[in-house]
């Protein structure tokens, strides 16, 4: 299983703003649990999927040099739930953006309705401090998924 | 504009950290150790920067109010206690905060207070 919490970027404005679609599908292991007999969308994966929006907004900012880390939710409001079948989509926009962290304002939406905002911070890790494995491993996940999720290649400068 | 008094500056700096950290107002006073009693962490040093260069509308470079480059390097930091030597460079890397009240050997957790980026956004605004 893949951690991504997301399906798809629908807009990407680098350094921006970026828009990603998540459709809730009911073969979800989460939502067996979550909760037996009526399942809905865990609030935690909510957050967690505004976080990949803005996290890979603010890493592609710096063209991936740096490991974006989801550091800190300094605010979280969340006024509705989602279901099974529902399209939740995820805005975050670009605040802060340094060398060593960022932060973004998110939403979501379900359905187009609102559900949720949300202050993120993340700490910025520079990859030369990690390991190989862990950073080839970083790079084979960007590589493969940005493709896949629909992040505009950049254009060499 | 108005140059800002001390007060408006504390009261200025006080909802800063009452927004990054999530304390309550009457927890933060002039005395008040950002680590060891108001719980920041590492990640809330960079998130109270932002904060403060919103609120106050100046620049902050990186390592210039928190020197924390100096605070992971051993010669300046070992168990968890600031060195003679760090406390020199801390001293002359931040001439605005005063580490006096703290000691020989101060904790890392104590070094940092309210009255210190008070004493820093006043020099900033050029008080």
């Amino acid at each position: 299983m893949r951690w991504l919490w997301i399906d798809k970027f629908l807009e990407f404005r680098s350094g921006e703003f970026a828009k990603a679609v998540k459709n809730v599908s009911m073969a979800e292991d989460q939502l067996r649990d979550h909760f037996p007999g009526y399942p809905v969308m865990p609030s935690s994966l909510i957050i967690e999927g505004m976080a990949q929006t803005g996290g890979i907004l603010a890493g592609e900012a710096q063209d991936f040099k740096n490991m974006v880390v989801l550091a800190k939710l300094s605010r979280v409001d969340l006024t509705d739930i989602a279901l099974p079948g529902d399209q939740l989509t995820y805005e975050t926009k670009i605040v802060e953006l340094r060398d060593e962290g960022s932060v973004v304002e998110a939403k979501a939406f379900v359905n187009g309705r609102p559900l949720a905002t949300a202050e993120i911070a993340f700490g910025h890790v520079d990859r030369s401090a990690g390991s190989e494995l862990l950073n080839n491993r970083y790079e084979s996940y960007r590589q493969d998924m940005m493709h896949v999720l629909g992040v505009p290649q950049r254009t060499a400068t | 504009m108005a140059i800002a008094t001390r007060e408006e500056i504390f009261e200025k700096v006080q909802t800063t950290l009452v927004d990054a950290l999530g304390v309550d107002e009457d927890e933060v006073s002039g005395e008040s150790t950002l680590t060891g009693d108001l719980g920041a962490e590492s990640i809330d040093f960079l998130d109270i920067v932002f904060r403060l260069e919103k609120n106050f509308n100046i620049k902050i470079p990186r390592g210039d109010l928190f020197p924390e480059n100096l605070l992971s390097d051993p010669q300046f930091v070992s168990g968890g206690k600031v060195t003679a030597k760090g406390l020199e460079e801390l001293r002359a890397k931040m001439p605005w905060a005063n580490f006096d009240r703290i000691g020989d050997e101060p904790s890392v957790q104590d070094l940092f207070t309210v009255d210190m980026i008070v004493n820093y956004v006043e020099t900033k605004l050029g008080n």
